[in-house]
């Protein structure tokens, strides 16, 4: 079989790259990241005309071949490095066909690198709307090139990609824009000095301030027989490139691209005036927000109650059907209930990527930047960081990573720094089931307590978040010169394949990475939770079985026993079952319950003296001013790893040893701390919340964190900050309130 | 000397040729050119930042920014 044909997708940002490379690979594409950096790497197969096959490369959104963040200094970085294994055989740039006269000037450049260059003009469906009509013909002349004409929402001229792709040997590489006329005298003396190179890349090589290739820029610098020159004349260089290329332009579709006003018509101005306006701009931005909260928090409870039925159910199964044994209990204990932990948050990751993909896609996300950038400053804030603080809601990692649009180091930091106090879905199913337990169902001018409480949640951690800012912007002496500039996209309907395609990655993303580590966590803490080293572990069946005949079964075996009579008898009274039927069945549940107690009381018994049992008591003096009991001590211990470990933890603590099927949730409830009281109540539970709110308790994020501020030294504050900071707050809360 | 900040709702006006090294390239190279057009569409609640047709492209900058363009002003009578 013959290699590949390696293409990349190029062009400005909101052209349509995705969605011409989701139409070119459908789902057969993979989502990565760049070796050492975190921008998404999307790369895909294509089958072409004639059984040949493409390798399809989505690179981020540029606008020139001029880097300023680091994104697009990986399109540079590509474009000039013959070696790499994704070096383009052909660049296919996907334009815009409204903004065609900016968009062709990625286009000369990337020709002037001579680099075989195909051009999408995208987005041919508004071209009727916008009076625009085009002489391809003419344009492919004076281009040099091959055009398609694509609508990836009519899905038009894809097939006329493959064909042009698949034809790529055919296509010029000759230059638009001879690199010599930017400066004559100049160039002369670079090819001069470098008579092999191709002048092009060499000028790009020089004015980039990326230093992607430290030995060619170093030999360009080193060479003595050519001084570099100033950064001012440099600038006024790139500025006459910019002049000629252009003139290129403007002479191309002078008469290829005709527009006529009278026919354009768009939804742009009336959706403007109404979304940015003063008061109704706002007002609307804060009801779509109620609207994503209101679908994480409720919509999304019912699929989750029905996946933590079919853990507690497949746990139960396992342990049913397979022989006992140490593997059956790790499977069934440690994975399980872990996995259970994690695969629980799908629907609202899901519906978070689903809304922000939606806002994003049309368009809309930019006027929220417009509306907020005046009022985020103040705070050390750009408008920017409003779309990292939202993303932040769904997940830290995306969030910091969004950083990158924004332009002024200082505000990007800033920005980078605080995102970690939204709350986080991680934080949710710690939030969900502490609210649950703790917090009474009482209603409140038809307003729940219990969602009322999440509410305040989600505005402690975006204060939390603003105020830091706040500080953090009087504190760090950084000086940065800012550009501020975002696009103004028109307004879309957005493609439900690229939302789809989102939501689909995205939420693959989050459970593999957090599940990974959620499993690990679970396996050694299963481990190390039924194996100990004591004598007491060794005979913790003689010992308790002598306790519970000399003192009868502890307090909590009763409550245990109790609640679930209760549970029962209100369930039958609903169902109208008959009171003398229901008097039996308790009755012969009550054996059964007591069978049940006694067992799980060898568990704890055996749980306590195991390993982690001695390592979480040793660790408990820490935690007991704040509320919690050992096992809640292990719990947010291991969350140190990743929050949403919490609840997995606990489950994978709670369920070693016991052999029923019940769900963590009445587990925890029937938790007694050592004065008898519930171990999960108004105290604790606050105290609880409060913590991760503030903690920072998450690896991914502090390593994304240190690969984005490039050292130690942030990711390291942010930990040190945020962890003293909850623990005080959460000693606090626990004091006042108990 | 009016500059882009100047501009009222619905006002445009041509750039006129300035130093090169005051704007940033990322400008110019979404057309801020001397000669090319700007248009002010909506300038936010707060005065700031701004939101302009720059010869084709819709951008928002910040007014400090915007202050540096430098630009003659269209009057209504005279558009075309
Ligand atoms: N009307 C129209 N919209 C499109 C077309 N292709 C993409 N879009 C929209 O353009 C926006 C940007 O698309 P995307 O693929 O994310 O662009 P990227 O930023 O270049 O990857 C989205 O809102 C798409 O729904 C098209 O052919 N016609
Ligand atoms: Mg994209």
């Amino acid at each position: 079989m013959s290699k590949n044909i390696n293409v990349a997708l190029i062009g400005n940002p909101n052209t349509g790259k995705t969605s011409v490379f989701n139409q070119l690979t459908g789902l057969k594409q993979k989502v990565g990241n760049y070796p050492g950096i975190t921008v998404e790497k999307k790369e895909g197969i294509c089958k072409l005309p004639r059984g040949v096959k493409a390798h399809i490369l989505d690179l981020p959104g540029t606008y020139s071949l001029n880097t300023t963040s680091l994104d697009e200094s990986l399109v540079v970085e590509l474009l000039l490095n013959k070696n790499d294994k994704d070096y383009p055989d052909v660049a296919v740039v996907i334009s815009d066909v409204e903004n065609l006269k900016r968009n062709l000037f990625l286009f000369t450049q990337i020709k002037d690198l001579k680099i075989p260059t195909i051009l999408v003009i995208n987005m041919a469906d508004r071209m009727s709307r916008k009076g625009i009509s085009l002489d391809i013909e003419a344009m492919e002349k004076k281009l040099d090139t091959k055009i398609a004409l694509v609508s990836t929402r009519k899905r038009q001229g894809i097939d006329r990609v493959k064909e042009l792709i698949a034809d790529h040997k055919n296509l010029s590489s000759a230059p638009n824009v001879d690199a010599k006329r930017i400066s004559p005298e100049y160039f002369e003396r670079l090819q001069k000095t470098f008579p092999n190179e191709d002048l092009y890349k060499l000028w790009l090589v020089i004015t980039q301030d990326v230093n992607f290739m430290p030995i060619e820029k170093k030999r360009i610098e080193d060479a003595t027989s050519f001084a570099t020159k100033s950064k001012e004349e440099l600038k006024k260089l790139q500025h006459k490139e910019t002049v000629l290329r252009y003139q290129f332009i403007n002479n191309t579709l002078k008469e290829t691209y005709k527009v006529d006003f009278q026919a354009a018509k768009g939804l742009r101005g009336s959706l403007d005036r109404i979304l940015t306006h003063k008061i109704f701009g706002y007002l609307i931005f804060f009801v779509i927000l109620l609207t994503i909260f209101q679908a994480i928090f409720d919509w999304s409870s019912y699929p989750m109650d029905f996946i933590d039925e079919q853990f507690a159910m497949a746990s139960e199964w396992i342990k049913n059907t397979l022989p006992p044994g140490v593997f059956t209990d790790l499977l069934s204990e440690g994975i399980i209930a872990g996995i259970g932990g994690i695969v629980i948050f799908i629907p609202q990751i899901a519906f978070l990527f689903l809304f922000i993909s939606l806002l994003e896609e049309s368009g809309y996300m930019s006027r929220v930047v417009f509306l907020m950038d005046r009022l985020m400053r103040p705070f050390g804030l750009s408008g920017k960081s409003i779309v990292p603080l939202i993303s932040g809601t769904a997940c830290a990692i995306p969030a910091v990573m969004a950083t990158r649009t924004i332009e002024n180091w200082k505000e990007r930091l800033i920005t980078i720094l605080v995102t970690p106090f939204t709350t986080c879905s991680a934080r949710l199913p710690v939030y969900l089931i502490l609210i649950a337990l703790v917090i009474p169902k009482g209603t409140i001018l038809g307003l729940s307590f219990q969602a009322l409480t999440l509410m305040l949640l989600y505005l402690i951690g975006f204060g939390m978040a603003i105020f830091s800012a706040m500080v953090l912007n009087k504190i760090l002496k950084i000086k940065s010169r800012s550009l501020f500039m975002v696009e103004m996209p028109t307004y879309r309907l957005p493609l439900l394949k690229n939302v789809a395609y989102t939501v689909l990655e995205k939420t693959k993303s989050f459970v593999f990475g957090a599940g990974k580590i959620i499993l690990a966590i679970s396996i050694v803490l299963w481990f190390l939770g039924s194996n100990g080293y004591s004598e007491d572990f060794k005979n913790a069946e003689q010992i308790v079985n002598d306790r519970i005949e000399q003192e009868g079964l502890s307090t909590y075996s009763k409550n245990y026993i109790q609640n679930n009579i209760d549970a029962y008898r209100e369930n039958a009274l609903a169902e109208g079952i008959a009171p003398e039927v229901i008097q039996d069945s308790i009755q012969s549940m009550t054996h059964y319950l007591r069978e049940r107690a006694e067992a799980q009381e060898i568990a704890s018994y055996k749980l306590e003296h195991s390993y982690i049992g001695r390592a979480g008591k040793a660790f408990e003096p820490v935690v007991k001013p704040l509320g919690y009991d050992w096992k809640i001590g292990i719990a947010v211990l291991t969350s140190f790893a990743a929050r949403e470990v919490f609840v997995g933890t606990l489950a994978t603590i709670y369920s070693v040893g016991s052999d029923e099927e019940e769900t963590i949730k009445t587990r925890m409830a029937a938790e007694l701390d050592s004065s008898g009281r519930p171990l999960f109540n108004l105290a604790s539970g606050i105290s609880l919340m409060l913590f991760y709110a503030f903690a920072m308790q998450c690896m991914s994020t502090l390593a994304i964190v240190k690969r984005e501020t490039n050292s130690w030294k942030w990711p390291l504050f942010q930990l040190g900050f945020m962890s003293v900071f909850a623990y005080l707050v959460a000693l606090i809360a626990y004091q006042i309130l108990i | 000397m009016a500059t882009v900040a100047d501009l009222t709702q619905g006002q445009k006006g041509i750039i006129k040729d300035f130093a090169e090294h005051v704007l940033p390239i990322k400008l110019l190279e979404l057309g801020c050119l001397p000669g090319n057009r700007i248009e002010l569409i909506q300038v936010a609640p707060l005065n700031d930042p701004i939101y302009i047709n720059l010869s084709g492209s819709h951008i928002a900058i910040r007014r400090s920014l915007a202050e540096l363009i430098e630009l003659d002003i269209i009057e209504e009578n005279q558009a075309l």
